[in-house]
């Protein structure tokens, strides 16, 4: 079988958001992948942070590479437009689509396999860029659909399933990410869904490169003693920095809140960051910091998660092109074809 | 030296000096980086408005500075603008290319040199006429500046020439005056280079020589482009939005034409906002993929490479082919394989366009002969890809691409509607149409698509590499692939009734024989057929071809003909590869005339190939 649809019977008291559509609105095809993965979780946090931001399905392109991770698009957002493109190519051919259509949002989902080796540079210019995206790589250091080969996320001394030691460097995404620009950086887990369901919210609202480096484990390939990516592993190695609610616009912090262990943070597109703390020296708008932070406890061999850096004033690609506000593919002919006077005109100044 | 020695016609010579008027090629031998580049344009600018068509060929080195380079002109009231073989003025100016240089002059032709420091009598050639000029010391004593001695040096031998050969000096400062524009300072201090070499030549050098301009009316109101500039106005006339792209040799001035073109024609005067969105990208992998995301979101996109970016390529033209994601790509050929030459012309790329990508895949190919054509169809491009939802490839080459060339005058049609292909509307889709992505509803084989955010909740659909039914849906059931394959190749055969036709010219008279060829090959043509015609009487049918697959009239000729002579620039007879396998036609019957040394096709070396095979074809028929 290869193609599951879900049945479309629904609770008929299930919770409507502000556009009338229920959390089902925003699910996919049933999940092709083994049980219990960490990347189910990572889909299913999707759909609730799309449901509760109340976005319309419809208006959010998903975009993703080859791999396990790049299945996923298939199990949420029925009603978008997905885009399973080339092995580690999905960076590129978001960009392209961002710059044929401004007013959509871009979710980027990748793998460490897909991310970290063979669309590294992909993955790196993209951020560079300023792509208006959430990029989301579902982190298992290892090629699942391969049966298991280390990926270039792998701890240098972890050990496979059969015990074989990987020896290389391991690459960082978050500590490259904000090295290359991205101007929302966060790091979370899969089996933190309290934790990662705000983060993508906030990506979601992030007007520039966002992205977000989920440790997702494989429970086939990589979830063994000797894995650094296994649940155990990481549960036991997390050092969240801060615990994020989103906030939208329209629904103001109220509450009040003991100076000090809260930080609020306006995104220029009017969106309220609430952020609590929990390392007490962490500031997440100093960029050289965080990274001075993330070294420093991956030193440690713990492992940071939350929101990392975040720059509230961002601006993105079209900013930087200052390309017009309307989207190129609904522009006009006329728009677009400058006509037979001005080519007369240029054909004169060619003799 | 003493004025007197300046022209040495040659003690003991037998060839009676070249005459000729109109008709013959100056080739100017310089040092890269050395600003002779806007002096030789200037130089051939000056004939053009003198009504004398003149076709000039820069030949340079992968280098930035330093090595040789070569500008050849080709001045021909007749209209022939393919290269011709031989010169009959050589400019040389650069020492490390002196004995290759005088030895390219025909018997009778001149040589035009710096006579500043004396050479041997053994540098020189009995047969042929030497002029020269104390270049350096003249520019030495006149100038101080270092950089000013080497351009006024460039503008002083263009002076010098023009008394020569006889241009009006009028036109070469009106030149300078449009070139300068605003700069007043400037005009005046060309000007009065000009008039020094002039002046100088007038008073101490043979003027006139034998070769001759003569103010003339064949130009009439061409253009003077180059085919990589016109090709990216098509594409801003053709609605491109999106051009992502990578430097590479020859194909780069296209995407910086694109960029100039786009900076007048598409920002808005009020806000500054731009119509389009250019992204030099990390690679070429990256290029195509940004114009694969924005054709699927609805943008014209395109990139500009060269072969070795095909190469790199080559796995997401086979996600546009599989997917049906439109993309067009501008492959300005070089030579190959690997790095080749990557300043030197060939076509060689013909096969890789054709059928890049693994798997079983087919793309259409435009060939455009010169810029004009490249303007046609850099514009037609982006329909052809909307329509056919697959990779348009435009296929140039070096010798078009970075050339300037007489071209016709570029047309537009205002009424003309930009055709983007079957896109389903929000419109459509609530009024219940039925929306399959790769169903085939009207029997073209085309399916409909829908952009991404045009409904809530219908049209909706994935995109993948990967095999699917009609409705998108990912399966590997082996029926329903190959349902889809087989749609495929009925898709091309609709892709067959849009392309341009190829253009057929038959003899006076009825005649078994036929030549086929395409792009850069085809100002050489005309004139190799007279001189075929001339040597053996011979006359040959011609078909150009402009695109790939071949329509009808393509199967036709070759059924027609008993020899036809496929004339090509590269090794392997890439063209005739895809007549045999597209027309299963007997390979016996296309003769191979192969030239692929990286310099441009001559009209010599055609009707040499071609003569060479007709004679014992005639004398068997005997």
């Amino acid at each position: 079988m290869t193609y599951l649809p879900k049945p479309k019977l629904a609770h008929p008291e299930l919770q409507k958001n502000d556009l009338g559509f229920t959390r089902r609105d925003y699910e996919g095809s049933i999940s092709t992948l083994c049980a219990g993965c960490g990347h189910d979780s990572i889909s299913a946090a999707i759909i609730r942070a799309c449901y509760e931001l109340s976005l319309p399905p419809h208006r959010i392109a998903k975009l993703s590479g080859i791999g396990c991770s790049s299945k996923t698009p298939t199990y949420f957002l029925g009603n978008s437009h997905g885009f399973n493109s080339v092995h580690g190519r999905m960076p590129s051919v978001l960009t392209g689509a961002n710059l044929a259509n401004r007013e959509l949002i871009y979710l980027g989902v990748s793998g460490d396999g897909d991310s970290a080796s063979i669309g590294f540079g992909q993955f790196s210019h993209s951020i560079r860029r300023g792509v208006n995206m959430t990029y989301i790589v579902e982190n298992n250091g290892v090629y699942g659909l391969t049966k298991g080969q280390f990926s270039a996320t792998a701890d240098r001394g972890a050990k496979n399933k059969r015990g074989v030691e990987n020896m290389d460097e391991a690459i960082d995404m978050v500590g490259i990410a904000i090295q290359l620009g991205a101007t929302y950086v966060a790091r979370s887990f899969s089996g933190d869904k309290n934790q990662l369901v705000p983060l993508i919210k906030g990506a979601l609202q992030h007007q520039g490169a966002a992205f977000i480096d989920t440790i997702s484990p494989c429970v086939m390939f990589n979830n063994h003693d000797g894995s650094t990516k296994s649940y155990d592993y990481v549960r036991e190695h997390n050092e969240a920095v801060n615990f994020m609610d989103v906030v939208t616009g329209r629904n103001e912090i109220t509450v009040d809140y003991e100076p000090g262990t809260t930080e609020i943070v306006r995104q220029h597109n009017g969106g309220l960051l609430k952020l609590r703390k929990l390392a007490n020296d962490y500031d997440v708008t100093d960029r050289v910091a965080a990274m001075n932070f993330l070294e420093t406890r991956k030193a440690r061999g713990e492992i940071v998660t939350g929101l990392l850096y975040v720059d509230p004033e961002a601006d993105d690609l079209h900013g930087f092109l200052e390309t017009s506000d309307k989207p190129f593919n609904s522009m006009s002919d006329e728009e677009l074809i400058p006509g037979s006077a001005a080519l007369e005109k240029l054909n004169a100044s060619l003799r | 030296m003493s004025p007197q020695d300046a022209a040495l016609p040659m003690a003991g010579s037998t060839v009676p000096p070249i005459q000729a008027v109109n008709d013959f090629v100056v080739k100017f031998a310089n040092v890269n980086g050395s600003g002779s580049a806007s002096a030789n344009q200037l130089f051939a600018k000056a004939i053009l408005r003198m009504g004398i068509p003149v076709t000039p060929r820069n030949i340079f080195p992968s280098n930035i500075q330093g090595l040789p380079t070569w500008y050849e002109m080709r001045i021909s009231d007749k209209g022939h603008m393919g290269a011709r073989e031989g010169v009959d003025l050589m400019v040389a100016m650069n020492p490390q290319t002196w004995d290759e240089d005088v030895k390219s002059i025909l018997p009778g032709g001149y040589l035009f040199y710096d006579n500043t420091k004396p050479l041997p009598p053994s540098k020189f050639r009995p047969d042929i006429t030497v002029v020269g000029m104390p270049l350096t010391s003249f520019t030495n004593a006149a100038y101080s500046v270092p950089r000013e001695r080497q351009l006024f040096k460039n503008i002083i031998y263009v002076g010098a020439l023009s008394a020569l050969i006889n241009i009006d000096p009028k036109v070469i400062e009106d030149l300078l005056s449009e070139q300068f524009k605003g700069r007043d300072k400037l005009i005046a201090a060309n000007h009065k280079a000009l008039h020094m070499g002039r002046d100088y030549a007038l008073q101490n050098l043979p003027c006139p020589l034998g070769l001759q301009l003569a103010t003339s009316d064949k130009v009439g109101d061409r253009i003077f482009i180059d085919g990589n500039a016109a090709a990216a106005l098509g594409a801003v006339y053709g609605g491109a939005t999106v051009c992502a792209w990578y430097p590479i040799t020859p194909s780069s001035s296209l995407a910086e034409a694109f960029t100039r073109y786009c900076e007048r024609f598409r920002k808005d005067k009020e806000t500054g906002k731009k119509r389009y969105a250019i992204v030099q990208a990390e690679d070429e992998l990256a290029s195509i993929g940004m114009v694969i995301g924005a054709a699927w979101n609805g943008a014209r996109a395109f990139t500009a490479t060269s072969g070795p970016g095909i190469s790199l390529m080559s796995e997401f033209i086979g996600l546009s082919y599989f997917a049906e994601i439109p993309a067009v790509i501008f492959d300005v050929q070089r030579s190959g394989p690997s790095t080749g030459m990557p300043t030197r012309t060939q076509q060689s790329d013909i096969k890789i366009c054709a059928y890049a990508s693994h798997g079983d895949t087919k793309h259409p190919l435009l060939l455009p002969e010169d810029p004009n054509e490249c303007f046609q169809f850099g514009a037609l491009s982006m329909d052809l890809a909307d329509r056919l939802q697959t990779t348009i490839f435009v296929v140039l080459d070096l010798e078009i691409g970075m050339n300037e060339r007489l071209t016709a005058p570029l047309k537009w049609d205002d009424t003309r509607k930009l055709d983007r292909g079957k896109v389903m509307t929000a419109e459509e889709l609530q009024a219940g149409k039925v929306f399959g992505r790769y169903l085939d509803v009207d029997g073209d084989a085309i399916p409909y698509r829908t952009y991404p955010g045009t409904h809530p909740s219908k049209g909706g659909y994935f995109t993948r590499g990967t095999s699917r039914d009609e409705y998108a849906r990912y399966t590997e059931a082996g029926d329903a692939y190959q349902r889809n394959m087989e749609r495929l190749l009925k898709k091309w055969d609709t892709a067959k009734g849009l392309m341009p036709k190829a253009i057929r010219t038959d003899a006076a008279a009825p005649t078994k024989l036929g030549v086929i060829y395409y792009g850069s090959t085809s100002p050489a043509i005309a004139e190799a057929l007279d001189l075929i015609a001339e040597q053996t009487g011979a006359s040959l049918n011609q078909l150009r071809l402009r695109a790939f697959p071949f329509g009808p009239e393509v199967e036709a000729f070759v059924e027609e003909h008993d020899t036809i002579y496929v004339v090509e620039q590269n090794r392997d007879a890439q063209m005739r590869m895809l007549l045999i396998n597209e027309l299963e036609c007997n390979p016996k019957k296309l003769i191979r005339v192969l030239h692929y040394n990286g310099a441009p096709i001559t009209a010599e070396f055609i009707a040499r190939g071609i003569t060479a095979h007709l004679n014992p074809v005639r004398e068997a028929a005997e």
